[in-house]
Order: C-alpha cells, then structure tokens, then sequence
C-alpha cells in the first residue's frame, strides 16, 4: 500500500494516535447534539438547547464543565480500585474500536487482516467494564443492572457475530478495508454499475445487525441495564461527575462507531457508488462520506431509541435465542449457497 | 404403589437427592431490593420493599406513610369553606374533583343545593380535571416502560386543559373554586369555545397515545398478562375507578350513585375491559378519557342560565348531623364521610381516598413477577402520592 506522506513509524503512529484520541470526545459530541439534543427535542415537540451559543451548540461545553464540577463520590461500601477502573474499561474499549475503522483508503490507523473479527472481540470487553461497574458499586440497583448487561452480552454478541459471518463469506475477507474493496469493484449477478453494497445482498443480515448493536449500545428496546424508570440508570447509578461522563462519552462514542461499523461493512464504509475516483482524493474525500453514512446509520439508531418501550430481559432473551440466532444461522446458510452456486 | 423395580426407585431417589443438593449448592438467598422511597417509578415517596430471588419477586410490600399530611385531622380546626383549601391536594393531579364531594356532603348537611348551572359547570370543571389527570397517566405508563416520548406529549396536552380550568377558576393546580350552595364565578366570555376546541385536541391526543403504546407490540408484550387481577380479588381489595373496571366490574359511581350532578343529563357510556391486566387498565383509562372529553362537549352545549349561588348564609354554620358522600374521581372511588356537632368546621372528616384501597392490592398482585414487571404494574394501577398519604 502507498503511503501518502512517508513518515518515520513513531510520527505516523504518533500522529494516529492523537487522531483516535481525540475523535471519540468530537463523535460523541456530534451524536449527543445531533441526536440527544435536537433530533430528541424536535420528536417530542419541545425546544432542546438553544440559548447556549448559535443554536445551543455550546451546551455540550456547558455540560463538560459541570460534570467537571461534581463531586467524586465514592461510595462507602464500593470496592474503591475496581470502581475507579470501570469507566475506564468501558472507554479503552471504545477506543480500540476506533483502530480498525477505515476512514479513507489510507485513512486507518491499523488496518488489521482480521479487522472484523478484532471489531466483535474488542467490543464486548465493554461488558466487562459494566459488570465491575456493576459488582463494584456496591448497590443493589447497580448490580441488577451489570447481571443484565452480562446476560444480554452473551444473547447479543452471537447473533451480532453471525450477521457478520454473512457479509465476510461475500466479501471472502475479514479486512475491513477489503470488504469495502469487495464492494467497491462487486456486482449484483453482472450489474456493477454501483458496486455491491452489502446492504442490498445482505439485508437481512444488516437487520440483524442494527437489531443486535442496538442491544450492544444498550439503547431502548433494549436498555434494560440501564432502565432509568425502573434500576435509576442501573450499572452508573452511583457515578458522578467525570467517572459518569466517561461512561457517557462511551455509550455515545460506541454508537458512532458501531454506525461506522455497520457503514463499513454494509454500505460501502468511504467509498462513493457509482463513482471511481483516485485514491488520493478518496483519502480526503472518504471520511466526510463515511461520516454522512454513519450519521444515516446512527439516525436510525436513536430514531428507534426515542419511539421504542423498553423489552423485558426474559422477552430479550427469547427474542435472541429463538428469532435472531436462527435467523442469522438461516443467512449463512443462504450465503453459503449463492456463494457456491453464482 | 405401581410395579417399578428397586432400581428405578433408587434411580429416582437418587436423582432427587442430586437435584436437592444443587439447590442447597446454588442457593442464593433474597436479596432486599427498596424500590422507593425515592425512585422514579414511585412518583412521589412510596417505598415498596421486595424480596427478590434472581429478579423475581418473592414478596412486595408497600409501606407508605411517608408524605402524610394529617388532612383529616387539619380539617377538624378549620371553617368549612376552609377545609376545600386542604381538600385540593389530597389527588393534585385532578384537584377540582376532590372538592366536589366534600362540597356536597356540607350541602346535604346544610339542605341546600346548588342552582342547575352550578350543578353543570362542576360536572364540567370535575370532568375537566379527569381529563387533565388521565392524560398524564397515558403518557407516564410509556415511561414506566421506557418510552421517553408520550409523556412530553402529555404533558404539552395536558397544559392545554389547565389552562382552561385557570381561566374560570384562577388556579391551575389548586383552584379551591367550589363553595357550598354553589361556585365562586361564573364562566368568563369565549370559554364554550375554547373548552370546545381543547376537547377536540384531546381526542387528536388519545388517538395519538393509541399509535404510540397501545398499538405497539413491545408496549403490549410488556403489559398483556402482567399484573392479572381478576374481579372478585379486585372487589375484595376494595379497588375503585378504572383499576375495577378493567377487571371487568361494570361499576361507575357517576351513572350509579349521582349525587346530583348532571352526568344523567348526557349521553356516554362506562367502558369496561374482561382481561384486568395492565393492558386493560391503560385501554380503559383511554377510553375513559375519550368519553370524557365527549361527555364535557355535550355539557358545554346545555348549561342552563340561572345564578351559580343558591342562598346560603354569610357564615356557614352546618347543623349536626352526619353525611358520606362519594363521586367516581379520576383514580376511583373518593368520599368524604362528614361528622358535624352544629359549629363552624366539621368535628370529623373521614376522607376515603381511591389509591390508598388501590395499592393495597400489591402484595397479592406482585407475588413471582420480574422487577420491571413491578414497575408496570405500579404504572397501571396509578396512584398519586398524595391520595395514599393524605
């Protein structure tokens, strides 16, 4: 692969480095304002912020300093290392995410072999972060809260996965940067006019997909961890100030980068349909594309949010392991044919 | 004893005894969850102690008690018409209504009644409130169950029927508007219309309400079959208003106990529901709410004219005597069972209150469901605070 400015090792990862970091803060942000603040107020027929700065943008500011502000409260029983630690596992694994992601045929921090596969390992490791949130705290609320995520992890991960398998048996990469390649230059049985985004021969898997990550987010239909009316918001209940916002710049971040997984594997990640351009100019071009499909992604994402009642964890559970699991069983069966038939 | 050989009965004896142990190895123990005195779901300071196994509900009791106010007691060492100041936060919710029927057990005390037209803009004011209340709750249950958006919704409808109810009486939450032998004021010029107009919204809500939860599917796994409360526990625990009648229990105080309100002037019906699960208790309260706002168009085109003051003397003085009366309020059956010795204030005040004999119902209904369960049925049964602990 062609670089396009030939750096030694310890600037180019310097470099990239400083980019992941401060992408999950500036993602993050855009989601909550975007998503949190406007689209939320506007679907619930209030205002949202708009005093703070041209069009309330600077109330995420605002918010930042007075979470800065708080106490850090620790509770008395808390089990002070492993509490201490959690937001911080939970945010690590956020942030590994955001190493695979491709943002231009360039733009990709570690473009890993088994890009895939390092996506679906590293981000489960957030449950982890939520059980020792959960144990640590040393209150009941907190500890439902964590023993649900647990169980919705083991539910959700697996259907996730198998949605995926789809995809990567079309693709016959686990790269990311391939399987945007593989749609690139695919066809739909000989018309290739615009490519082959996965969504269109994979659509079932990409509603088992979105289904299983909003699982993973722990977005309504699926919040039981958190459940604000009914666990008080479950594994974060007895976190303030920064802690709490770290687990909340997690929750979002997560969600821009599952929107970007989700866009990447399904509908073409930063390449344009229907247009071959230079690679160079993709490098540029690519993350702007990429982010307008991610925000299509992420939209939908919290479009379900703000409209959906909250499922029970037994109900979950069922829906996972009888509808979601077979089905994703039955999409690689059928992948697996076509791929051998065509 | 059937012919099964000592094998197979030491196989099965063995297999119970292996079962045994894993349940003494995997023993848990209850965990004590308080869900209150200050949680969200409580909507106000109600505690609710359960035991837990896993996330199933052993045992759940309420202990309320926490916001008590001794209104009763309150009521002993005030004037009459002071007692309706206390009397408007017993349900804030629907505070015009908790006047009514202590207004009319001084009124049979006293002998008198109030002229037609009076009679007819309380009816209104009174369904009004019901209206104000239940669409709260319509919205409130979509977040129990973790719906964020009906209960903005409700709350931007329902500022539409306060603003009514402030126009003739002044107060948005507290009018304290009713007075014995009559009303304080009569309604301002243009009101008719704009009631009109509101109720209209109201409707384009409940209908709203019905897109958004009831014919949601999630909506309808969460509360279809959860929180059973068949009719004769229903009428054994004392439960009143739409709580009973989603059990199926076709009792309504305003067609069958009027006290002389002008709910036998119109036309409506009481809706009833056979399945008494916390699905009945929303769709009645919704359709309760759509007669409502049809039963307050038919008033707004029949008050009669007349004054809205019968005579009464300057200082009310009621004779001895004693009265219960009670109206079909928003949560139920409210009556207030009036002692007077001849004085200024009344020398005892029972106050029935609905939600109190309605959460009574929680330990029988909340015995082995899930503790999001707990949350829909403490949504459904739909107390207010202030009505349990007066």
């Amino acid at each position: 692969m062609t670089t396009l400015l030939a750096l030694p090792y310890w600037q180019e990862t310097g470099i990239k480095l400083g980019l992941a970091l401060a992408v999950i803060p500036t993602t993050s942000l855009i989601l909550v304002y975007l998503f949190l603040f406007k689209m939320m107020a506007f679907m619930q027929s209030r205002l949202g912020p708009n005093d703070t700065g041209p069009y309330g943008t600077l109330q995420l500011i605002a918010e930042a300093i007075k979470f800065l502000q708080k106490e850090d409260i620790h509770p008395a029983q808390a089990d002070r290392r492993v509490f201490r630690m959690a937001p911080v596992v939970v945010l690590a694994s956020t942030f590994l995410l955001y190493v695979v992601l491709p943002a231009g045929p360039d733009a990709i921090v570690q473009n890993l072999d088994t890009g895939v596969f390092y996506a679906m390992a590293v981000s489960s490791l957030s449950v982890l972060g939520i059980l020792m949130a959960g144990w640590a705290s040393a209150n009941k609320y907190a500890l439902l809260g964590g023993l649900r995520a647990a169980g919705q992890l083991i539910a959700y991960e697996l259907p996730l996965i198998l949605a995926v398998m789809g995809v990567v048996i079309q693709a016959e990469t686990l790269n990311l940067q391939g399987i945007v390649i593989a749609q690139a230059t695919g066809e739909i049985f000989g018309f290739g006019a615009i490519g082959n985004p996965f969504i269109l021969t994979q659509f079932l898997a990409f509603l088992i997909f979105m289904i299983a990550a909003q699982a993973e987010l722990t977005q309504t239909p699926f919040d039981m961890p958190v459940a604000e009316t009914e666990l008080v918001g479950g594994f974060h209940i007895e976190y303030t100030g920064f802690r709490f916002l770290l687990f909340f710049m997690a929750e979002f971040g997560t969600a821009f980068a599952f929107a970007a997984l989700a866009s990447v594997m399904f509908l073409g990640g930063w390449w344009i349909p229907g247009f071959d351009v230079d690679d160079n100019i993709l490098n540029v071009l690519g993350p702007g594309v990429m982010l307008g499909k991610i925000l299509l992604v992420a939209f939908f994402i919290f479009w379900v949010r703000f409209t959906y009642p909250r499922l029970r964890e037994d109900q979950l559970q069922k829906f996972a392991w009888k509808v979601l699991i077979p089905l994703s069983l039955a999409n690689i069966v059928l992948t697996g044919i076509f791929k051998v038939v065509f | 004893m059937t012919a099964t050989s000592d094998r197979e009965q030491m196989a099965y004896v063995s297999a119970q005894a292996a079962d045994a142990r894993v349940n003494v190895e995997l023993d848990t123990g209850d965990m004590t969850l308080n869900i209150g005195p200050q949680h969200p779901a409580t909507h106000g300071t109600l505690r609710i102690a359960c035991q837990l196994d896993g996330e199933q509900v052993v045992v759940a009791e309420p202990i309320m008690g926490y916001m008590h106010r001794g209104y009763e007691k309150l009521c002993e060492v005030r004037t009459y018409p002071q007692c309706t100041t206390l009397i408007n936060r017993i349900d804030w919710l629907g505070s015009f209504a908790n006047e009514v029927p202590f207004i009319l057990a001084a009124e049979r005390l006293m002998e008198v009644e109030a002229p037609p037209r009076a009679q007819w803009i309380r009816t209104i004011l009174f369904e009004l409130s019901r209206i104000a209340n239940l669409a709260l709750f319509l919205g409130d249950m979509g977040v129990q169950i973790g719906a964020l958006t009906p209960v903005f919704f409700a709350f931007r409808d329902r500022e539409r029927v306060l603003n009514q109810i402030e126009e003739v009486t002044g107060g948005r939450f507290h009018p304290n508007f009713d007075r014995i032998g009559g009303l304080k004021d009569d309604i301002p010029k243009g009101w008719i219309e704009e009631t009109r107009s509101v109720m209209e919204k109201m409707r384009t809500f409940c209908d709203e309400m019905e897109d958004l939860l009831v014919g949601n599917e999630i909506f309808q796994a969460r509360c279809r079959g959860v929180g059973v409360i068949p009719p004769e526990v229903a009428l054994g625990y004392g439960l009143s208003g739409a709580n009973l009648r989603a059990s199926g229990v076709d009792w309504d105080l305003r067609r069958d106990a009027n006290p002389g309100l002008a709910w036998d002037q119109v036309d409506w019906r009481v809706w009833t529901h056979p399945d008494g699960d916390s699905f009945a208790r929303y769709w009645v309260r919704l359709q309760e709410t759509r007669e409502a706002t049809r039963i307050v168009d038919q008033l707004l085109d029949g008050i009669p004219s007349g004054p809205i003051m019968a005579k009464v003397p300057r200082i009310i003085k009621v004779p001895a005597g004693e009265a219960y009366i009670s109206t079909e309020n928003p949560l139920g059956e409210m009556g207030y069972y009036v002692v007077s010795k001849g004085d200024l204030g009344p020398f005892r005040v029972k106050i029935r209150t609905p939600s109190f004999n309605n959460i009574s119902i929680v330990p029988w209904v909340m015995k082995g469901v899930y503790v999001p369960d707990v949350i829909t049925i403490l949504g459904s049964l739909y107390f207010i605070l202030g009505d349990i602990d007066r």
